[in-house]
């Protein structure tokens, strides 16, 4: 069994009266692709909030790389990087300057060769120099990929890579995050709405759904334990509260 | 990530990334012009019509008279207070427009490095705008601000310092209360306008708010400066008090924004920011 590089322990979170997490643990084991599964509002995008340290958890504890994220976290955010569609960078600025400012932000040493890697790897050297805002919905994934790829990251937080991309940008991205993840080795968790993404890259599915960790697996085993065909289906299963109809073994896991 | 980035540096701020948030924001206005014609063009105007009113009160009054810079300096020593707090705010709120804050505080930032390089740009964007309007004033009304020499060094550095605080309480509350309350960078400085004496002195105000004023760093930057234009003098009590409140005003600027920091951590304000 490889280490955990994530460890959640029971983190709940709060907004008044709504629960947007309810007791929820898993871990994240070292070099694997982990899944957030869960349809809107199940609590994908809090949960990985938390991990980063944007949103404070109204109870229980993270870790990441065995530090307490919630007392220690500026020791190991050099080591972690995230993408969201939710968070954009400055319109304004060239592509060139966004990865430059971020570059210094995570301290890397040699700037220009980092960008030029980058540029390499990501095909986005042909507009490096117009400004972001500028960008089609796919170029702009790019470059955020790119940010979030500058400092080599050991644990990649994304949410939902793909949203909103063609399906040829779509594939480009998930064959690079899984060159890249060949490579280097890193930990990805990411939260997706998109089933055939999750079955193409993860190892480790964690599904949500109301807040709460209601099943988890490989997708081969959630496949076999719900017997469909595709993920798409036992999403549906999930999100329709099918699951606790279907097997027992899902209440199990829900439990733990 | 081995060799490829500089070793972290635990809890010590860092230049490092204190210059690369100023760096983007120096991206940002070389990059458009209407926001530096923006920075220039208030204290100019502001300038000139204070300006027409001083040569018209020269001859009409005896008190400005004695002085003819006095209007004029209160302008721009305003403005250096006003510019600088709208500074703070203003480079906040382009991260909350841009929708980067997720960006910047899941990197090694810390909140307080982004203060300081809120403070950074205030000061590059203020230099560029009051100074503007002080060297137009040298052609247009003979009259040059720099004429007062270092005690003009000591109200400058007094008034900037208690505009950070305020344009930090401002981008704290901003952050905590989202974009609907930004209006709040351009009115919230005038609230101690007219307790300040920029124009009059502060024995003008009833006793009761001469205690208010008392309580402003801005109010004894202003006395100073009608001692030195009308009496030649250089008041080092008026800016000893000054800078002793300002100890206390840039304090509570900065434990304001950390805690409103804070708080949007627990409401999850850095990943939605909006109205």
């Amino acid at each position: 069994m490889p280490p955990s590089v994530v460890s959640v322990s029971r983190i709940s979170k709060h907004f008044d009266k709504v629960i947007a997490v309810d007791d929820v643990s898993f871990d994240v084991a070292l070099r694997s692709t982990t899944a957030l599964l869960g349809g809107n509002g199940a609590g994908k995008t809090t949960t990985l909030s938390m991990l980063l340290g944007l949103l404070l958890p109204t109870s229980g504890s993270i870790s990441v790389f065995g530090v307490d994220m919630l007392r220690d976290r500026y020791q190991v955010l050099p080591r972690l990087n995230f993408s969201s569609p939710y968070v954009d960078l400055p319109r304004r600025l060239t592509v060139r300057e966004n990865l430059t400012v971020y570059a210094r932000l995570y301290g890397i040493i040699n700037i220009s060769a980092r960008i030029n890697a980058l540029c390499e790897e990501l095909q986005i050297g042909r507009f490096l120099n117009r400004p972001y805002g500028q960008l089609s919905a796919g170029e702009k994934t790019r470059v955020v990929l790119a940010k979030a790829l500058l400092n080599e990251p050991e644990l990649m937080l994304l949410d939902e890579p793909t949203a909103s991309l063609d399906p040829d940008t779509a594939d480009y991205v998930r064959g690079m995050l899984e060159a890249y993840r060949k490579r280097t080795g890193t930990t990805i968790l990411l939260a997706s709405h998109n089933m055939s993404e999750v079955e193409r890259l993860c190892d480790d599915v964690i599904m949500l759904r109301a807040g709460k960790l209601v099943d988890r697996g490989t997708p081969a085993q959630l496949l076999t334990r719900y017997g469909r065909q595709n993920m798409e289906e036992v999403f549906i299963d999930i999100a329709r509260q099918r699951h606790l109809e279907i097997t027992p073994d899902s209440q199990q896991v829900a439990k733990q | 990530m081995t060799g490829l980035a500089h070793a972290h540096t635990g809890f010590t701020p860092s230049l490092r990334r204190i210059y690369a948030l100023v760096l983007r924001h120096t991206y940002l206005l070389r990059s458009s012009g209407p926001r530096i014609l923006e920075l220039v063009y208030w204290p100019t105007v502001q300038m000139v019509l204070w300006g027409f009113i001083t040569v018209f009160l020269v001859s009409h009054s005896s008190w400005i008279a004695q002085a003819s810079g006095v209007l004029l300096s209160g302008v721009l020593l305003w403005d250096v207070l006003f510019r600088s707090q709208l500074g703070v705010s203003l480079v906040f709120m382009e991260e909350m427009w841009s929708r980067n804050l997720g960006h910047l505080f899941v990197s090694p930032l810390r909140p307080f490095e982004l203060g300081c390089a809120l403070l950074t740009m205030s000061l590059i964007r203020t230099l560029i705008g009051v100074g503007g309007a002080a060297l137009i004033a040298i052609p247009l009304f003979h009259y040059s601000i720099f004429s007062m020499g270092l005690p003009l060094l000591a109200f400058f550095i007094n008034l900037i310092i208690m505009g950070w605080s305020i344009g930090l309480l401002v981008s704290g509350f901003v952050l905590r209360y989202g974009l609907g309350a930004e209006s709040m960078a351009w009115i919230a400085i005038f609230a101690v306008q007219p307790v300040s004496g920029v124009y009059y002195p502060i024995d003008t105000l009833p006793v009761w708010l001469q205690y208010v004023a008392a309580a402003l760093p801005s109010s004894h930057v202003f006395e100073g400066m009608r001692a030195v234009l009308f009496d030649h003098v250089f008041r080092a009590d008026l800016l000893l008090h000054a800078a002793l409140l300002n100890v206390v005003y840039l304090t509570a600027g900065f434990a304001s924004f950390l805690a409103y920091f804070k708080i949007a951590r627990v409401r999850g304000q850095l990943l939605h920011v909006g109205e």
